[in-house]
């Protein structure tokens, strides 16, 4: 019995000289932390993928309180996070469109050839690097999945050898938008809208030589829409989604069958 | 002062926590993915280490050895150093806010480091004095950063070498660190032999 009390009563001593120098220093030092922050991270969905630009949900909550961060820069959350945060902080909150990626590439086996024989690295971006493009065209999805591998909630897949977004699972993060090293990946609006499914910059001739679903630039559909949403860059039709109300009266028009709906 | 010296050689290359003693593993595997992050832990660990063997050598010697109570050592050890970290971050939060954050998360990590509660035994193990303890664990803090950067290095030679399927991820890493930890195997006895007369 003796020789359990000598070890047990050291112990919680030391036990407890610890815990009651760390509760004065927790109360002598506290740092006092805006009440405001938890009521925020609360509003937050917690899927801290970094949309926002902050580090995670936290460092969002955080921003937003300390340094007037604008409170409509959750993706996920969208609107209702947005008017959730306008209600906590007494403000306006200008609202959010929920968005999702979308490729900008249609050229899968059916429309265009590979012009190698790729064999390195399962990497978009080392392919890239070593041939500047695996198929005819230089512009063109890869299809080696690096934005696959990037997705956190695996929305990605590769069908026919172009990257497809399968949209019921996209949050709109953007991950995969500063992954992919052709820059072909955007966001949209998450409703109904139309885009451009090519990013070719070529001239129309050069383009409808390396894939038979590229753009053209013909300006069909940039007379054909009513909201003057489409425009031309780069030598391939853009359309802002913003101004796009989903009509459909380019989609027809589109010699190439380059507009898809989102 | 030669005897300070060898030990601090000895606890960087030879003895090096991570890469001989296989301590501290879980960080070296975890954190070691990026070089900026793998600063960061070391960083902290180093400071911890210093601070943890400043606090429990007078323990040991002042308060478990006279009362016979040295088999107490890994409990206290572990509660006083837990404690310890939990008051070094309220502390740096309300003074050096800027190291704080730069700290970041890794602080709180450190509390239960085998690296640190290793030190700090081995420090009593070996019978050192005041100095040669803070003198060892300020080596073992520098061995422990000196693997986490070279082994962030070779993680992100890995990341874009072309590997086999089934290694992927964790395995070569193992792989990786195994090769890496024979090559400090190279540091035996050179440090003894620098200051043999």
């Amino acid at each position: 019995m003796n020789a359990i009390l000598t070890a047990v009563i050291p112990v919680v001593i030391i036990g407890l000289i610890c815990a009651v120098v760390l509760v004065t220093a927790s109360i002598l030092m506290a740092v006092k932390e805006d009440e405001r922050i938890p009521k925020v991270r609360e509003c937050l969905p917690g899927a801290n993928c970094g949309a926002c630009g902050y580090a995670g949900c936290d460092g969002y909550a955080k921003a937003i309180v300390e340094d007037n961060a604008a409170p409509n820069l959750c993706v996920p959350g969208a609107k209702a996070t947005a008017e959730a945060l306008g209600e906590v902080l007494g403000i306006e909150v200008e609202e959010t469109e929920p968005k999702v990626a979308f490729v900008h590439c249609a050229g899968d086996c059916e429309h265009t050839e590979d012009i190698v024989e790729y064999e390195g690295v399962d990497s978009c971006k080392a392919a890239k690097l070593i041939f500047g493009s695996k198929g005819k065209c230089s512009y063109g999805c890869l299809g080696l999945g690096d934005c696959k591998n990037a997705c956190p909630e695996e929305a990605i897949y590769i069908q026919n050898g172009v990257a497809k977004i399968g949209k019921q699972y996209c949050v709109g993060c953007g991950i995969c938008v500063k992954t992919c090293p052709n820059k072909l990946i955007s966001l949209i609006p998450n409703r109904d809208v139309r885009t451009v499914a090519c990013s070719n910059q070529d001239k129309g001739a050069v383009t409808r030589k390396v894939c038979s679903a590229g753009c053209i630039a013909c300006r069909k559909c940039v007379k054909a829409c009513p909201n003057e949403a489409i425009s031309i860059f780069n030598n391939h039709a853009v359309i802002d989604g913003d101004k796009c109300t989903g009509c459909g009266s380019c989609e027809s028009e589109c010699v190439v069958g380059g507009i898809q709906k989102n | 002062m030669t005897k300070l010296i060898i030990i601090l050689l000895s606890a960087v290359f030879i003895n090096n926590y991570v890469l001989s003693r296989f301590l501290g593993i879980c960080p070296f595997l975890g954190v070691s993915k990026k070089l900026d992050s793998a600063t960061g832990m070391s960083l902290a660990v180093i400071f911890v280490m210093m601070m943890a063997t400043a606090v429990t050598w007078p323990i040991q010697m002042f308060l478990l050895n006279p009362n016979n109570l040295g088999y107490l050592q890994t409990i206290v050890f572990i509660l006083v150093i837990a404690a310890l970290v939990q008051l070094v971050e309220i502390v740096l939060k309300r003074y050096i806010p800027a190291l704080h954050s730069s700290l970041g998360v890794y602080l709180p990590l450190i509390t239960t480091n085998c690296a640190v509660l290793g030190v700090t035994i081995l420090n009593i193990d070996e019978g050192y004095t005041f100095a040669e303890a803070m003198v060892n664990s300020l080596g073992s803090g520098l061995g422990f950063f000196l693997a986490m950067v070279m082994f962030s290095g070779v993680r992100s030679k890995i990341e874009g070498a072309d590997i086999p399927k089934s290694f992927k991820g964790l395995p070569i890493t193992l792989i990786a660190a195994s090769i890496t930890s024979l090559s400090f195997l190279g540091f035996g006895g050179v440090i003894e032999n620098l200051f043999a007369k």
